[in-house]
């Protein structure tokens, strides 16, 4: 088997007596497209705050390209590669959009200690950031605030904002939280494109959306890590069935 | 969709444009102020008065560039003025009177107590920023009221003006206004560059969404810190200024009222713009200065002792008139400009 891109190793999360995150190991392969799916409460955005940096671990390890990143502050970890999309939309809504990923270019482009220049003039910030934007359909947007954008096209722009950081890795948060049909499908058609691109976890609610992108499926339900398998498998899979498609139907 | 392309993109750049009108005639109005003062007949009086108006405008600005650019919401900020006056006033009675010397050791003295309070103060948010800023201010008010063998309570005169390499050109006051303005002008363009860079720019997108900013790999303290810095030796200068202007300098200089006058003068020029700080300490100065005059003359109708009596309370108008203007005109006076120019 080829090394992982990410490793969780007994990772654990609890608020009082309550385990949010309770010993999930997993491993997300290089080039994978790897899902995260359970029922409302089952932990899944405190396991990806945990994976980035947001929120501490109690216990366990997180390996990350070779590396023990666990107690790493978030922005370390950007740098080394691991970028995130958030289920409520993070932007910054007083720049452009162009500007919004040509932050995340300059993050990662030499020091920002510098004090003249004009910043938002810089071809070497700006190039980069447009092909980011491009390849999330957003190119003819780009000198739009990103506040006034509509929701499903600043969720194209988080993806485009976490491209630009260059990551080794991408967490994704739900990126079709509160888009429309039509926006949806557009975010879909995104996804597809940029998992030839980066490794990429994801954690989505929308189930079509999930079982046509992901080629491994995880699933999560009370902080515990039921099964990981292929798509066609994890839909046959009796436990998860019964732990989670299974409730669906019921309701 | 694409109407609002066009909406977007289209008309932005001019009033941009139009925008950049505000600071030339706000500068050249300070240029041309001594040769029309001279015509005046109170020469001495309009150089003074716009002399500290230039000074707080200083002070107002660097408060801006924390607060506008950084939404920090620093409650100490005359203390840096503090910092500058003593600096120059203690420096002066050991015999070191030359500015070329003083203003180093006043931007340093500046940075360093920033740098310091700010390490501590840039760890907390919100109001408990606010209330942290507020205390480093007290007590350095508090240091210089004991300062027993430099004037204590009482504050301390300055033997003369700073020299400039020996040169006593600043006891001229129009001398000492060219220099006023020319600090102003020099930590407008600055300031100005320091906004549009790199850096200003992550100073900018932090306070916009800091989370954003630490998920695309900043860490926001180390960039706020050094704005804090930066801000805290401008003020620092004005400090400078003002101790040399009044030829004095007072604990009075750091009180906490002082501080948010500082803050009053940012909000009600407009947060953000930077020369719209300047405005606004120049409304809040001369709105003190002659507010006491206008409220006579419009009371015409009243009789002379309650004339009179308004015009002793002045502040009874001020303070409301003040309110009034942070609530009626958002974005202050900048805002209005901005507004009057989009009919």
């Amino acid at each position: 088997m080829t090394k992982s891109v990410l490793e969780l190793r007994n990772l654990r999360k609890a608020y009082g007596a309550l385990a949010v995150t309770d010993d999930v190991s997993l491993s997300v392969h290089p080039g994978e497209l790897h899902a995260i799916i359970g029922p409302n409460g089952a932990g899944k955005t405190t396991l990806i705050h945990q994976i980035s940096g947001l929120l501490p671990s109690d216990s366990g390890e997180i390996i990350f390209d070779g590396e023990d990143v666990t107690r790493l502050p978030m922005h370390q970890r950007v740098r080394r590669g691991l970028a995130r999309s958030f289920q409520i939309t993070s932007i910054l809504p007083g720049f452009s959009a162009l500007e919004n990923v040509a932050l995340a270019v300059q993050a990662r482009s030499g020091s920002s200690f510098r004090f003249f220049g004009h910043a938002a003039r810089e071809r070497a910030l700006n190039e980069p950031a447009m092909d980011c934007l491009n390849l999330v359909d957003l190119g003819a947007r780009a000198q739009i605030m990103a506040g006034l954008l509509s929701h499903g096209e600043k969720r194209q722009l988080e993806l485009s904002i976490a491209l630009a950081t260059e990551p080794k890795l991408l967490l994704l948060d739900e990126p079709l939280a509160g888009t429309g049909q039509e926006e949806s499908q557009r975010v879909v058609e995104t996804l597809r494109r940029l998992k030839s691109h980066t490794t990429i976890v994801l954690i989505e609610h929308d189930m079509d959306a999930v079982f046509s992108l992901a080629d491994r499926v995880s699933v999560l339900v009370n902080g515990r890590l039921i099964a990981t398998d292929t798509p066609e498998r994890i839909r046959a899979n009796a436990e998860v069935r019964a732990a989670y498609l299974g409730e669906e139907e019921a309701v | 969709m694409t109407e609002l392309t066009e909406m977007q993109s289209a008309p932005v750049p001019s009033p941009v444009m139009r925008l950049e009108l505000v600071p030339i005639i706000l500068f050249a109005a300070f240029a041309a102020t001594p040769t029309l003062a001279a015509y005046s007949g109170a020469e001495g009086y309009i150089l003074s008065l716009l002399t500290r108006v230039m000074i707080f405008g200083i002070a107002a600005m660097s408060l801006d560039l924390i607060l506008g650019y950084g939404a920090l919401v620093s409650f100490g900020h005359a203390a840096f003025l503090g910092i500058g006056g003593y600096a120059a006033g203690i420096l002066a009675s050991h015999g070191i009177e030359d500015a070329l010397i003083q203003i180093p050791v006043v931007l340093a003295a500046s940075a360093a107590f920033a740098f310091l309070t700010g390490a501590i103060s840039l760890r907390t948010k919100g109001v408990y920023f606010i209330m942290i800023t507020l205390a480093f201010g007290q007590m350095l008010f508090f240091l210089a009221t004991s300062l027993a063998a430099y004037g204590g309570d009482d504050g301390m005169t300055l033997s003369a003006r700073s020299l400039v390499a020996g040169w006593g050109v600043l006891k001229n006051d129009i001398a000492f206004y060219w220099m006023a303005l020319l600090c102003l002008l020099g930590t407008y363009g600055l300031s100005r560059a320091v906004v549009a860079s790199r850096f200003g720019r992550v100073l900018r997108g932090t306070r916009e969404n800091t989370i954003r900013m630490q998920a695309i790999g900043f860490q926001p303290f180390r960039y706020q810190l050094v704005a804090y810095v930066l801000s805290g030796m401008m003020a620092g200068l004005a400090g400078f200024l003002l101790a040399n202007q009044a030829e004095f300098v007072s604990p009075a200089f750091m009180t906490w009222q002082r501080s948010g006058e500082l803050i009053f003068m940012v909000v009600l020029g407009g947060l953000g713009s930077l020369h719209g700080a300047v405005i606004g300490a120049a409304a809040f100065l001369l709105l003190e200065e002659f507010l006491p005059e206008i409220l006579h003359a419009v009371s015409f109708f009243l009789s002379d002792d309650i004339r009179s009596r308004l015009a002793e309370n002045w502040k009874m108008v001020f303070g409301p008139l003040l309110i009034l203007i942070v609530l009626f005109a958002r974005g202050g006076i900048m805002g209005l400009l901005r507004r009057g120019r989009h009919d």
